[in-house]
């Protein structure tokens, strides 16, 4: 460990670090613009100067740029050094000479970063007598709003948005003084991640849209730290409210997890919460007037489930303490997990895999670190946005890893390597039934069914380790690939093979299990909802099972847990099940086709009004943290709704409410393989010093004139009891335990990027380790492989096999509230391949129909070039589109009504 | 006893001092233009609203009375969609109005806001509009902004160059 001297202090350093990370990971203050922890040093912006000395002896030292000076043992430095603290304020004066008198209307201010720097480098008086550049701004899209007048030509969005992300459409442009940050032509931001660019930009040239609709100053938030709803992943939010709306969605740090960035659907997607399809009201359906309230509705509730048969669906969306507060009610026998038969079973697969502790399950920052990367039927493009940003960084830094073992140069000095690395790339191979951007950057992709890439994942299982078996018959393109990436695949340290849910096949998981024990790699899954894996890890039966149930009972009352059937089960069989059910009582957030089947609707509160623990695809169990209480009542958790319904049950009548944490307990004991779940986050009576964490920033307005319209006297702070967050401004204002941080903010830092001071290093882990519990860790069990290979996809003439496909922006239930994402949503198609088109003389556009589940859907036919033969392609999860039979067998009809 | 005495001349021969009491209501005391009074959201000279929204002065507010909501029209013209102040906790600090980059918020030389209901006492935006520049007559925020939202176009505001032409190498 290197020591240097910053000041004339020794302060021991990490080796390869730069002297900016060095200095900021030491706490100390240091301004900068174009570095940025997770895309290195350019040297661009000439802000973070410092005084570096010879020795000793020197007294004059030079001006270098921290951030392209790497540490070494007895360096000396000066951040105080008058020159040095005069260069930096210079530097800012002339960033300054032509910024725009704009802050009071630019979104950025209040977490801007160059108004924290300005601020730190002590320039306050404009000298420059001189008129200011000015520039025209363009349209980008419903999510990003652009003021170019603002810019201070950092060069960041460019080097996050082509550089890290891989996207085309944003360009540097002009030159000089002149040099222009924007789009060939005006238009939508094509790349999935463009949201970052409000966290990426340090000034306000690129901020939120969405937020702007109701904007809100990042110290008058309410905020709590939350997790993402909208994919498996489980991304790290934190979500802000004002005057009970949810206000906009930010990064979280996690360095295991998200690191820095979100995508667009996470972080524009909140605006269900606010939608006017919320269900607001109680209603007890059938009688004359069927808004209720709370204790009518718990005793009508009350006389539905005693006497009857009760059955419970449970929810992939919905938190672990609301299902269980379902199982614990219903009773586990009759606990039902409301997904389809072969959904339910392939998730199964999953969770037998993981809980075996063959293998490891890597975590997104481990997948960014992997130096080999097989995808195996899995559109992560569109299921799991945020891994297909880590899978790039694998590719991008094992060749950047590659160059400098060769050539010794800092893994920070990205200019450098970039212009070493030209080209090249890492291996990853992308083998999906469709095409997605991620095959620009692989070495190699194929298009194929499940089956046959199951197949061929088997042939790489059996060349990695031939005593598994070998595919029969398995052809030539599949014996080429398979050679190509067993080979790539065992030269790598820290291969991981990704593979996934979307496919609906139980095959690939297999495959891709034999694969990775083979190589004792590392097996990431993607599975389609936030807690899709902790339903499955409760291992209940499926939807069908309670369907079948039904049909045995009569007087079955059925209560579904925020879940709309008819997103998931074709609605022949959901009717056929809601027709078969006595009582029907739905819990929900919003209005659906499920909640009108419901005898007895219950308002269910949504993330950001409830406390809940959700589990990602890495088994890593999180807690999402409420933001804000609705001001109407009867908007509450359901687990609390289900414990107030229990409570009926058992006439001791415990008046105690249980905080989630009680239930996690429960859930822990009755489920072994949950253990450990219960520190997920300290407990509810947790404090530090007496004292609660505060959700506001000690800036908050308004308290004495938010409801004064309404009452004059102010009400008292709201009470949370299920968590050490406090509603108030007051509170302890130290750093918080990791799970528990509500915004980062520190003095004098008051953007996002005072996040540098809640790491343990710059980078790095938060202080007192990234939030989350994960689950099933890789034991000394030896992995039992999986022999049946299946049988090689055959085309049926006048039969094509149906599958999914999923859409970042359109495919979510509840991301579509955001009119931005709808608007970017596809309509509903058709897709064949470019031969069956021919085949049936059919072309692009022509209506085309597909018979399944007791219906016609007729849409416009959207060729697909490289799809496979014999498969057809429908949208899945378009909002108003039916949930259909995923995997089964249909009759396509191309006659032109 | 001689103290007593004392006090009584004293008070008795005020009665030939100058009166400094006036008779309120009738007679009013003259109060300084930048007397702290009455908070009022001033106008701009193209008569749209001063106030954008920006948040500062409540921010700044000492006892947190100020709560707004900011929108903005078509032009992207922010303006506060509600503004409220509970004057029952205003202190008349003026913390706002050095806070206000707009010259919007001014507090005027007015007092007289006497209520029998506390609840009189919370004035909305409504209420505290006034159809003047108040104290700094022609100030446009939007004329010295970068921001172009249909005040003025880019690179017409004061000491602002014509938006640069990105096609052009030219220096
Ligand atoms: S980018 Fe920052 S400094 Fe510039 S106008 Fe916006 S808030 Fe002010
Ligand atoms: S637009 Fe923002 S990120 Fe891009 S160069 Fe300008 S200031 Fe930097
Ligand atoms: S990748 Fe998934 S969890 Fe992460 S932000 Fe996007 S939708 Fe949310
Ligand atoms: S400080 Fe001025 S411009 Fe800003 S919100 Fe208050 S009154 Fe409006
Ligand atoms: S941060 Fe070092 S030069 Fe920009």
């Amino acid at each position: 460990m290197p020591t240097i001297y910053i000041d004339n202090k020794p302060f021991d350093v990490k080796t390869g670090k730069n002297l900016l990370e060095a200095c900021l990971s030491l706490g100390l203050d240091l301004p900068y613009f174009c570095w940025h922890p997770a895309m290195g040093s350019i040297g661009a912006c000439r802000q973070c100067a410092v005084k570096v000395f010879k020795d000793e002896e020197d007294t004059r030292g030079r001006i270098v740029m921290s951030c392209m000076e790497g540490v070494k043992d007895g360096l000396r430095v000066s951040i105080n050094d008058e020159t040095a603290k005069a260069f930096r304020s210079q530097v800012v004066e002339w960033l300054m000479t032509n910024h725009p008198h704009d802050c009071p209307v630019c979104d950025e201010g209040g977490s801007c970063h160059l108004q924290d720097m300005t601020v730190m480098t002590g320039h306050n008086y404009r000298r420059y007598e001189f008129k200011k550049r000015t520039y025209t701004n363009q349209y980008l899209g419903p999510l990003i709003n652009h003021e170019m007048n603002r810019c201070i030509q950092c060069y960041r969005c460019v080097r996050f948005y082509k550089d890290y992300a891989g996207g085309k459409d944003l360009n540097v442009f002009s030159a000089h003084n002149h040099v222009y940050f924007g789009r060939e032509k005006e238009g939508i931001l094509q790349s999935p991640y463009s949201g970052n660019l409000a966290e990426v930009c340090p000034t306000g040239v690129f901020t939120d849209k969405t937020l702007k609709e109701h904007y809100t100053r990042k110290w008058d938030l309410t905020n709590a730290p939350s997790v993402c709803q909208h994919c498996s992943l489980g991304c790290n939010v934190i979500a802000g409210e004002r005057y009970g709306q949810l206000r906009n969605i930010v990064n979280r740090y996690n360095g295991e997890v998200n690191g820095y960035f979100l995508c667009d659907k996470g972080r524009f997607g909140y605006e269900f919460v606010n939608s006017e399809n919320r269900i607001t009201q109680p209603l007890i359906r059938n009688q004359t007037i069927e808004a209720t309230t709370h204790d009518k509705l718990i005793q009508h509730v009350g006389k539905l489930v005693s006497g009857h048969t009760l059955i419970g669906i449970g929810s992939p969306r919905a938190s672990l303490e609301s299902n269980y507060a379902l199982l614990e009610l219903v009773g586990k026998e009759n606990f039902y997990q409301g997904i389809p038969d072969d959904l339910a079973y392939v998730e199964q697969k999953i969770v037998d895999v993981l809980q075996s502790g063959a293998i490891h399950t890597p975590s997104l920052k481990e997948i960014e670190q992997a130096d080999a990367v097989l995808i195996l039927g899995e559109d992560i493009w569109n299921t799991a946005s945020v891994m297909a940003l880590a899978v790039r960084q694998s590719v991008m830094k094992t060749a950047a890893n590659h160059t400098t073992e060769q050539i010794p140069l800092p893994s920070w000095h990205d200019m450098a390597i970039k212009e070493l690395v030209q080209e090249t790339k890492g291996f990853l191979a992308n083998m999906t039934v469709l095409p997605s951007q991620l095959d620009e950057i692989a070495a190699t992709s194929m298009r194929a069914a499940p089956d046959d890439l199951a197949r061929l994942g088997f042939a790489i299982a059996h060349i990695l380790n031939p005593s598994l078996p070998e595919v029969p018959d398995a052809g030539e393109m599949i014996n080429t690939q398979a050679t190509i990436i067993s080979k790539a695949l065992q030269q790598a340290k820290h291969p991981v093979i990704i593979t996934g849910t979307s496919c609906w096949s139980n095959a690939l998981i297999r495959a891709a299990f034999d694969i990775a024990a083979a190589l004792n790699g590392g097996l990431a899954f993607v599975l389609p909802e936030c807690n899709s894996l902790g339903l499955a890890m409760m291992r209940a039966p499926s939807f069908d099972k309670a369907a079948a149930h039904v049909q045995q009972t009569t007087n079955t009352t059925a209560i579904i847990l925020e879940n709309d059937l008819y997103r998931c089960i074709p609605a022949i069989e959901a009717d056929a099940f809601f027709s078969r059910c006595k009582n029907i009582i739905v819990l929900d957030t919003l209005h659906n086709r499920t909640t009108e089947r419901a005898h007895v609707l219950i308002p269910a509160a949504t993330f950001a009004e409830a406390d809940g623990t959700f589990v990602n695809n890495e088994a890593r169990a999180q807690r999402s943290s409420q933001v804000f209480m609705p001001a109407n009542k009867v908007i509450r958790e359901s687990f609390k709704w289900l414990s107030d319904i229990k409570a009926l049950q058992t006439t001791a009548g415990n008046g105690h409410e249980r905080h989630p944490d009680d239930l996690l307990l429960a859930l822990e004991n009755r489920f072994p393989q949950f253990a450990g779940i219960n520190k997920v986050a300290p407990p509810h009576n947790f404090r530090i010093h007496g004292a609660r964490i505060p959700r506001e920033s000690h800036r908050y307005s308004g308290r004495t004139a938010i409801t004064a319209n309404m009452a004059v006297s102010e009400p008292k702070p709201l009470q949370d009891d299920d968590s050490s967050l406090s509603y108030t401004m007051e509170g302890y204002r130290g750093l918080p335990p990791a799970p528990l941080i509500p915004f980062f903010w520190s003095p004098g830092w008051n953007s996002g990027q005072s996040v540098n001071k809640y790491q343990q290093e710059v980078g790095g882990m938060l202080k007192g380790g990234d939030p989350g519990i994960r689950l099933f860790e890789q034991t000394t069990t030896l992995p039992t492989f999986y022999r049946d290979v299946p049988e090689a996809f055959v085309p049926r003439p006048d039969r094509w096999m149906l599958l999914p496909q999923y859409h970042l922006f359109g495919s979510g239930e509840l991301s579509v509230y955001t009119a931005g994402i709808a608007s970017l949503s596809s309509g509903p198609y058709i897709s064949l391949s470019k031969q069956d088109a021919e085949r049936s003389h059919v072309k692009d556009g022509d209506m085309v129909s597909v018979k399944t589940d007791g219906k016609t859907y007729t849409f416009p036919l959207s060729i697909q070039e490289s799809l496979p033969d014999g498969i057809v392609l429908l949208p899945a999860g378009l909002r108003g589109m039916d949930a259909l039979s995923w995997g089964s067998w249909v009759n396509i009809s191309t006659e032109i009504v | 006893m001689i103290s007593h005495l004392r006090t009584m001349w004293l008070v008795f021969i005020h009665i030939f001092h100058k009166k400094v009491t006036i008779e309120y209501p009738e007679e009013r005391a003259p109060l300084a233009a930048r007397w702290r009074g009455r908070i009022v959201l001033t106008k701009d000279p193209d008569g749209g609203e001063r106030c954008v929204g920006c948040y500062l002065c409540a921010a700044a507010c000492p006892v947190d009375c100020i709560a707004l909501q900011a929108t903005e029209d078509e032009d992207g013209r922010r303006y506060p969609a509600f503004f409220r102040i509970n004057f029952s906790r205003c202190i008349f600090c003026g913390y706002c109005e050095e806070a206000c980059p707009t010259y919007a918020i001014q507090l005027i030389p007015d007092f007289e806001m006497g209520e029998y209901k506390r609840q009189d006492l919370v004035y909305e935006k409504e209420d505290l509009l006034i159809d003047s520049q108040g104290k700094y007559p022609g100030y446009n925020f939007y004329n010295v902004a970068g921001m172009d939202a249909g005040v003025k176009a880019k690179g017409k505001g004061s000491n602002e160059e014509e938006p640069v032409d990105i096609k052009s190498l030219l220096p």
